[in-house]
């Protein structure tokens, strides 16, 4: 309903976060109706600075070799596959309330990124993609001959 | 899986922190083995230096702190998730050996191991004939 529009909320980009936090509840009161709320996981962030995003997503436990990073044009997917501790016979989960399995997120990014450039960092359970815009992307400054 | 399972979970029975920051429940998997029980949590955020175990009589309790996840110099555009500090508390059942607890941290992942302690075996009294 209220999709991640991410180059609509630029022109929030100098706004105290507590309105995102904001906007997130009001989005979520919405959108609950009918909707598989499935597709938004794994959450992420999106931080924005001149000329590049980064993207940040919690994924607690995963081996950095598990999680797939893909970039084509101005499209990110981020998928991959978390495992369960093996059980032996006899043993018994009392309570089991972690993600698991696979998922995957796909996002429209507001410009072309360089794809040579994106650097991915994983530390403590969180994914960090730094994704610079393409430098013919960018805009240029147009001569008027007079 | 409902929408409640997928976001965090403010934690509303933990007292009031200094820091202005939100508490989450950790999500965790428990499960019991033979001789010990094993509990793993979500907290992605934390590592070993920041996620503190308490065990009081029977009452195990798990913390983290987290950073409060700024990146220097960008500023939020878009936001789905919110970080903040974790808390959890438990109530053992079983005695637990609390000599021999071991916890780790991966990746986020707090992964605690909670030997059961040796049950005290009952004795048998010969009664000497007086």
């Amino acid at each position: 309903m209220f999709g991640p529009g991410i180059w609509r909320m630029k022109r929030f980009a100098d706004s105290v976060p507590e309105i995102m936090d904001l906007q997130r509840e009001i989005n979520r009161l919405f959108s609950n109706v009918g909707q598989a709320t499935a597709l938004d996981y794994p959450a992420i962030n999106v931080w924005e600075k001149n000329d590049s995003l980064v993207v940040t997503m919690e994924l607690p436990g995963m081996e950095p070799e598990d999680i797939n990073i893909s970039v084509t044009g101005a499209a990110l997917t981020i998928s991959g596959v978390t495992k369960a501790d093996p059980l032996k016979d006899g043993e018994t989960y009392l309570r089991q309330e972690r993600a698991l399995g696979n998922f995957q997120r796909n996002f429209q990014l507001p410009f072309q990124v360089d794809s040579k450039k994106v650097e991915a960092k994983y530390e403590k359970g969180v994914l960090n993609i730094t994704l610079p815009r393409l430098e013919e992307d960018l805009p240029k400054k147009i001569k008027i001959n007079s | 899986m409902s929408d409640k399972d997928l976001q965090k979970t403010e934690s509303t029975a933990v007292t009031e922190k200094v820091r202005n920051v939100k508490t989450f429940v950790p999500r965790v998997d428990i499960y019991e083995t033979k001789d010990a029980l094993f509990l793993i949590a979500d907290m992605p955020g934390v590592d070993e230096k920041t996620v503190d175990v308490e065990l009081e009589k029977n009452i195990l309790t798990i913390s983290g702190r987290v950073e409060n996840g700024k990146i220097k110099d960008y500023s939020l555009v878009f936001s789905e998730y919110e970080v903040g500090d974790y808390e959890r508390t438990f109530t053992l059942s079983d005695e637990i050996d609390r000599e021999k607890i071991k916890a780790t941290v991966k990746q986020g992942v707090l992964r605690l191991q909670l030997p059961k302690a040796e049950k005290v075996k009952p004795k048998k009294i010969t009664i000497n004939v007086a």
